[in-house]
C-alpha cells in the first residue's frame, strides 16, 4: 500500500496524463473476467466482489472486520444461538409430508418448516445476526429493503427488540400486493418508505436503501436481506442462514438414517436456498435444486429466472447473473411472488450453477399458485408464494423418483401475507 | 492531451447524455464549452443509478426512454471532439453498460472518439485491475472518486490509480444540490493534498456562483452536475441557451467569463 514518492511526483508534475503509474493491489485480474479463485474473500469463482461507490467502501470494510471478529467471539455466538432458540423458535421441525408423498406417488417428501419461525419466515435468522453486529458497531439506525415484506417485518422486529430506529424501503407495487406486511412493520414501530421508481419492486427498494446508506453511512447500518450486494453481505447472510441446513442434515439422518436424494428451495436473492444447501455441498450425491420465478412467460420482462435469459453483469454491488438488455440496462421482471421478483441472483448461486453443483429450474406463477392450494389441502400448510415455487418443483420431480428416494423442500415462509394475492388469483370465495 | 484545468478554479461540467435527446445534448455540451468549461463529463444513463439523487435519476429515465446507449454516447463524444479540440472529455458511467460492451472494446472506441478518460461510479480501486490495464493500453485516464469516509490508506490507493485528476466527493450522499457546503469537503481536499500532487476536483452539491468561488479557494476544479441537469429539465426547447447562461453565471464571483470563453 505504500506510495512510491517517485511515481506520485511524476504523475503530479504534469497536469496531463501519465501512464507510468503502477498498478497495485490484488484486483489485477478482476472484473470477474478471470477466476481469482473462491479462496479470495467475497469471491465465488468469478462472481461476487464489491462494486459500490467509494463512500460505502469504508463501511463495508468495517462491517467485514466486525463480522470476522464476531464469528470468532464465543459470547456473540452464544447470544445469537440463545435468541434463535428462545426468541425465533429454533430449531424448526423437519416434517414428513405423508399425504403429499402418497398423492405424488414417488419420493418421500419432507418439509423444512422455516415458516414456523417468529415473523413467519427464515429471514429472522439473518436479522438477529446482523442486529447483534449493529450493537457491536455502536450504530443506532437500521435501514432495510423488502420485497414480499418478510425481511422488512423481520428487520422491524429485531429493531424493536434491540431498540434501534428502523426505516424500510419497499416498492409501491409491493406495498400494494403485500399490504398486510406494511401494516405489521408500522405496528412494530418501523417507518416504511414507498419507492416509486422503476418497476416499484425489490430492485428499486434496494436502490433507494443504498442511497440512504451512502448518505447516512456514519450512523446507519444497512441490514441487507439476502445473499446479494457487495462483500461481505453474500458470505455473512449465508452464514447466518447455514443453521437451516445444519438442522436439516441432522434431522434427516435421524429420521431416515441417510442423506436425502434432493433438496429443493426457491431462489430470489437466494438466502433460504443457500442456507439449506450449504451444509450439503460436500455431499456430492445430494442434488441441490434452486427454483426461480418463471413468471408468466419466457420473454424478458415476464419472469425472474436469471439462469434462463440472464448473463453475467454487475448490479447493486455484486457480479452475478443479471437479466439485462443488449446495452447493459437492467431488465424489468415479473413474478406473482414479490420475494422472487428480482433481476439478479446471489453470486454464490452463480458459482454453484457454473460448477454444476446445483441445478436451477423455473416454476411459473400458475404452477406456484397450484402448489399452494395442493399443500394447503394435503398437509394443512399454506406456504408463502415464494416457497410455493419449491413445492411446485417437488410436484414435478417427486413422481419421477423412486419410493426409496427422499426429498426435502424448504418451506421458507408462511402464506398469510399472500392472502390478498391468493384471493385475486384462486377464485375460491 | 486536453484533460487540463486551464483556470482556477476550473469547471468540470456533467450532463446526462440523451436528455432530452442526443442532438440536444450535443448543443448543450457545445454551449457549456463555449461558456468556458474545462472538462465535460458525458453521463451514460443507467437503469439503476444508486449514487444519484432525484434530478439525475429523472434525467436518466428520460434518456433511457429515448433508447440512449453507451455506444451512442461514444458517437456523441466523437462529434463533440470534432468541434472542440482543447476540452477534456470524460465518460461518466456505471459499470454494467461498460462490462456489457466489453472493457477492451469500450476503451478502444472511446479512444478513437477522442475521449480522454472515464469515471466509473461503482468501480472502486480494488476491483479495477482489468479496467486500469485496458485504460492504460488505450491512453485513457482513469479518474476515481475519493470520499469523506475514505481512510488515508484508501486515499493513497485512489490517488495512485487516478490520472488527470482526483474527484473528491464533497459529502456523504447522492448527487444533488445543497444549500451549504459540508465541512467534510475542505478536510477531504486537505487530506488528498498530502497524498497526491494530482489536481483535485470537488463535486456533489455545488450549484451557484458563491459555492463555486468558495470551492475555488481550496480545490483546483469544481464539478457541477445536478444543477446543469436541473436547468435542462426546466428549460424545455431552450436547453443549450439556458445552460450556457447558467454556466457563465457560475463564474460571476470567481473571474470574468469573457477571459476564458472559447
Amino acid at each position: 500500500m505504500a506510495t512510491s514518492a517517485k511515481a506520485t511526483a511524476k504523475v503530479g508534475n504534469s497536469r496531463s496524463l501519465d501512464f507510468a503509474a503502477p498498478l497495485r493491489g490484488k484486483g489485477a485480474a478482476s472484473l470477474g473476467m478471470t477466476d481469482r479463485g473462491s479462496s479470495e474473500p467475497g469471491r465465488f469463482g468469478v462472481y461476487g466482489g464489491r462494486y459500490v461507490p467509494e463512500t460505502l467502501m469504508a463501511a463495508l470494510e468495517e462491517l467485514e472486520r466486525e463480522y470476522e471478529k464476531a464469528k470468532r467471539d464465543k459470547k456473540f455466538q452464544a447470544r445469537l444461538d440463545e435468541l434463535l432458540k428462545t426468541y425465533a423458535g429454533r430449531p424448526t421441525p423437519l416434517f414428513f409430508a405423508r399425504r403429499l408423498t402418497e398423492k405424488l406417488g414417488g419420493a418421500k417428501i419432507y418439509l423444512k418448516r422455516e415458516d414456523l419461525l417468529h415473523t413467519g419466515a427464515h429471514k429472522i435468522n439473518n436479522c438477529l445476526g446482523q442486529a447483534l453486529l449493529v450493537e457491536r458497531m455502536g450504530k443506532h439506525r437500521v435501514i432495510a429493503e423488502t420485497g414480499a415484506g418478510q425481511h422488512g417485518v423481520a428487520t422491524a422486529t429485531v429493531c424493536a427488540l434491540l431498540g434501534f430506529e428502523c426505516v424500510v424501503y419497499m416498492g409501491t407495487e409491493d406495498m400494494r400486493r403485500q399490504e398486510l406486511n406494511v401494516f405489521r412493520m408500522r405496528l412494530l414501530g418501523a417507518e416504511v418508505r414507498g419507492v416509486d421508481s422503476g418497476s416499484r419492486t425489490l430492485k428499486d427498494a434496494i436502490n433507494e436503501a443504498m442511497r440512504d446508506w451512502v448518505t447516512n453511512v456514519r450512523t446507519t447500518h444497512y441490514l441487507l436481506g439476502s445473499v446479494l450486494g457487495a462483500h461481505p453481505y453474500p458470505t455473512m447472510v449465508r452464514d447466518f442462514h447455514r443453521v437451516i441446513g445444519r438442522e436439516a442434515r441432522a434431522q434427516i439422518l435421524r429420521a431416515e438414517g441417510k442423506l436425502p436424494t434432493a433438496i429443493i428451495a426457491c431462489v430470489g436473492g437466494g438466502s433460504n436456498s443457500i442456507g439449506i444447501f450449504y451444509e450439503f455441498l460436500k455431499d456430492k450425491k445430494v442434488q441441490l435444486i434452486g427454483v426461480e420465478a418463471g413468471g408468466r412467460g419466457a420473454a424478458l420482462g415476464d419472469h425472474a429466472a436469471r439462469f434462463r435469459g440472464g448473463s453475467p453483469g454487475v448490479l447493486q454491488g455484486t457480479y452475478s447473473y443479471v437479466l439485462q438488455d443488449s446495452a447493459g440496462q437492467i431488465a424489468l421482471t415479473h413474478s406473482v411472488s414479490a420475494g422472487l421478483d428480482y433481476p439478479s441472483i446471489g453470486p454464490e448461486h452463480a458459482a454453484l450453477r457454473d460448477a454444476g453443483r446445483a441445478d436451477y429450474v423455473p416454476a411459473s406463477d400458475a404452477e406456484a399458485l397450484e402448489a399452494t392450494t395442493l399443500l394447503a389441502r394435503t398437509e394443512g400448510i399454506i406456504p408463502a408464494l415464494e416457497s410455493a415455487h419449491a413445492v411446485a418443483e417437488v410436484v414435478k420431480r417427486a413422481p419421477k423418483m423412486k419410493k426409496s428416494d427422499v426429498v426435502i423442500a424448504n418451506i421458507s415462509g408462511r402464506g398469510d401475507k399472500d392472502i390478498g394475492i391468493l384471493r385475486e388469483n384462486l377464485k375460491i370465495d | 492531451m486536453p484533460l487540463t484545468f486551464y483556470k482556477k478554479p476550473a469547471l468540470v461540467a456533467y450532463v446526462t447524455c440523451g436528455d432530452p435527446d442526443l442532438a440536444t445534448t450535443r448543443d448543450i455540451v457545445l454551449a457549456v464549452i463555449e461558456a468556458g468549461a474545462d472538462v465535460i463529463e458525458l453521463g451514460v444513463p443507467f437503469s439503476d443509478p444508486v449514487a444519484d439523487g432525484p434530478v439525475i435519476q429523472r434525467a436518466s429515465e428520460r434518456a433511457l426512454k429515448q433508447g440512449t446507449s453507451l455506444a451512442q454516447v461514444l458517437t456523441l463524444a466523437a462529434e463533440i471532439r470534432e468541434q472542440a479540440q482543447s476540452t477534456g472529455l470524460i465518460v461518466f458511467s456505471y459499470l454494467n453498460p461498460i462490462l456489457c460492451m466489453g472493457m477492451e472494446k469500450f476503451c478502444k472506441v472511446a479512444r478513437a472518439a477522442g475521449v480522454d478518460g472515464a469515471l466509473v461510479t461503482d468501480l472502486p480501486v480494488e476491483e479495477a485491475g482489468e479496467y486500469l490495464r485496458a485504460m492504460r493500453e488505450h491512453d485513457l485516464a482513469p479518474v476515481f472518486l475519493a470520499a469523506p469516509t475514505s481512510p488515508d490508506a484508501r486515499l493513497r490507493r485512489i490517488a495512485e490509480a487516478s490520472l488527470g485528476f482526483v474527484y473528491a466527493v464533497s459529502r456523504t450522499g447522492v448527487t444533488g444540490q445543497r444549500q451549504q457546503l459540508a465541512d467534510d469537503a475542505r478536510k477531504l481536499v486537505q487530506r488528498l493534498r498530502r497524498v497526491t500532487k494530482l489536481p483535485i476536483a470537488l463535486g456533489f452539491g455545488i450549484s451557484n456562483a458563491e459555492q463555486f468561488a468558495e470551492v475555488g479557494e481550496f480545490a483546483d476544479a469544481v464539478v457541477v452536475g445536478s444543477a446543469i441537469v436541473d436547468t435542462i429539465e426546466r428549460n424545455r426547447g431552450g436547453e443549450a441557451v439556458a445552460v450556457g447562461a447558467f454556466v457563465r453565471g457560475l463564474f460571476a464571483r470567481s473571474y470574468h467569463p469573457a477571459a476564458y470563453a472559447r
